[in-house]
């Protein structure tokens, strides 16, 4: 059996985490990880909502050596809680926030834990060793029909990922870096960025997870240089924007939508440090990185390739198991880089949350009294500004308000539709098919039509 | 030294609703409703976007750690008290 360290850190001593300004210890999280792990409930499977990002990682540690699978879902509505439910009957929900409803048994994180984990396991703390075939978290994507889909995710292929990414990024350097996440733990990008490649290349992760532009500043603040910021096109924009005294970064990332040149070129400018975009999936981790102001190939990851395989091109080798299907419009150059040409149709991504219409559609008609009804993604704008989707739709009995409180529980927040148009019927063909430029002319006539609106012209 | 807000209240429910091309008027907006979630219907990529906009346009800005984080964005009441407050222009 192949094993692999939980962290790579060379002793018990170093930094593993920054939380409020206190330095953690190795010692000090194993020790946390062992102690949770007595608490957990018997259930195999863990939904894991700290948003804490040390009391996820402490979570998804105390999870590991207790041989229990994290489930990363991309949203946690009443819906996708009880389709979390149907896959794993066992699961239960991890969380540190006081006014948690999610309908599963519960455990909140413990406060006082931090004080006596050290007292109760001082004996005897060492690195475990976790055998690299051990299946560590399920990460699910939303899928075409309601039912999320799961991606199994085991501990050797995860580690060198991270690894790999860790290599590219020049983190392997002996340095000891802090790094700042602005996206949460339970995205696949933070998961990876802000959770395992601190675990597995020796750096530090900062529990904070920053909204606003002040609380980046201040999250930078408090972990000592050189600093990592982990984070999205949209934080940056905003960041900038604010136009606030940022500390000495060391690298800067960004994922989850491509980033424009100008933005990066922004960056960099203000940060004067470099701008590696990393471009991957929930189904492959991350493949590719580039840095924008220079390039606009991406680099492969070292041993991942493309291959073209019908229509799609699919990613093998390096950590990716099994060859995937990629969900974007892919130009390979050569065999380490390619070119990026936009998303499949199918398929929505707002600030790094991802569905497709077909889900959306699904969860739309589903809705009592929703005699028709389709969703519409506006060609974008810009990648650095959030697009929302518009929705048509056939429900004389009920109002907007019932409507998106109907979608609320099913569907995440950034997913509901804005416009939400009533309309006597959609242009659908002679087959039922709904093309886009039917759908689209009719949302122009109809916002064309709103009187006194003439704002949402301009929707972006 | 709340009371008299009305001015103000107008020009915050006018930079959420063009900052975020919300399809609604400022003066549509209920001083007392949620602006998350079910009332206004705001995420928290709206949150930022209208921080931004009010955080230069009044010289002030928000920390989402400061217990009242939750408060100010309860209502547009709320915001425009929090405005009052700690405008700096």
């Amino acid at each position: 059996m192949r094993t692999l360290p939980l962290v790579t850190h060379t002793s018990l001593s170093e930094t593993v985490a920054w939380r409020k300004g206190m330095a953690i210890s190795v010692e000090k999280f194993l020790a946390d990880a062992e102690c949770l792990a007595t608490l957990l409930p018997a259930g195999r499977h863990m939904l894991n909502i700290c948003r804490d990002r040390y009391h996820f990682t402490v979570g998804l540690a105390a999870a590991i050596i207790s041989n229990k699978i994290s489930l990363l879902p991309p949203t946690h509505t009443p819906e996708m809680v009880r389709q979390l439910q149907a896959f794993s009957a066992d699961v239960f929900c991890l969380h540190d926030n006081g006014d948690c409803d999610i309908a599963l048994p519960r455990l909140r994180y413990p406060a006082a834990m931090p004080e006596h984990s050290l007292e109760c396991n001082a004996a005897n703390v060492t690195i475990p060793q976790i055998d690299a075939q051990q299946l560590v978290a399920v990460v699910f994507t939303s899928g075409s029909t309601g039912a999320p889909i799961p991606h199994s995710k085991s501990w050797g292929p995860l580690v060198q990922n991270v690894q790999a990414q860790a290599e590219r990024l020049g983190l392997m350097n002996g340095g000891h870096y802090s790094i700042v996440g602005t996206i949460p733990p339970q995205h696949m990008y933070g998961f990876e960025s802000t959770v395992l490649l601190p675990l597995q290349s020796g750096h530090a992760l900062s529990s904070a997870q920053p909204f606003y532009p002040a609380d980046i500043c201040s999250a930078l603040e408090t972990v000592p240089s050189p600093r990592i910021l982990v984070s999205t096109p949209l934080h940056l924009r905003l960041l900038l924007e604010a136009e606030l005294k940022l500390p000495e970064l060391a690298l800067v990332l960004s994922a989850t939508a491509p980033l424009s040149t100008p933005l990066a070129h922004k960056v960099e400018a203000n940060c004067k440090v470099p701008l590696l975009e990393i471009y991957g999936s929930t189904e492959t981790g991350q493949i590719a990185t580039r840095r924008t102001t220079q390039a606009v190939e991406w680099q492969l990851l070292p041993d991942v390739r493309l291959m073209q395989h019908g229509e799609r091109i699919w990613a093998e080798g390096g950590h990716v198991e099994t060859p995937v299907p990629l969900n974007d419009i892919i130009e390979t150059v050569g065999h380490e880089h390619f070119l990026l040409h936009g998303r499949t149709q199918d398929l929505v991504n707002i600030a790094g949350k991802r569905s497709s219409l077909d889900n959306l559609n699904h969860h739309l008609n589903s809705v009592d009294g929703v005699i028709d009804g389709a969703f519409f993604m506006p060609d974008e704008v810009s990648h650095d500004h959030v697009t929302r989707l518009s929705a048509c739709v056939v429900a004389p009995g009920l109002t907007a308000s019932t409507l998106l409180a109907a979608l609320r529980l099913r569907i995440d927040p950034v997913f509901l539709p804005r416009p939400l148009l009533f309309v006597e019927s959609l242009p659908r063909n002679s087959t039922g098919k709904l093309p886009r430029d039917a759908l689209q002319k009719l949302i122009a006539g109809q916002i064309g039509q709103d009187i006194g609106k003439a704002d949402l012209k301009n929707i972006t | 030294m709340l009371e008299n807000n009305s001015t103000l209240q107008l020009e915050v429910a006018e930079l959420m609703v063009n900052s975020l091309n919300l399809d609604t008027t400022a003066a549509e907006i209920d001083l007392d409703a949620p602006l998350y979630g079910d009332g206004l219907g705001l995420d928290s990529i709206d949150i930022l976007e209208v921080a931004l906009v009010i955080s230069k346009r009044y010289g002030l800005q928000l920390k989402a750690d400061s217990e009242d984080n939750h408060r100010i964005f309860s209502s547009l009441r709320n915001l425009t008290d929090y405005v009052a407050i700690h405008k700096t222009k």
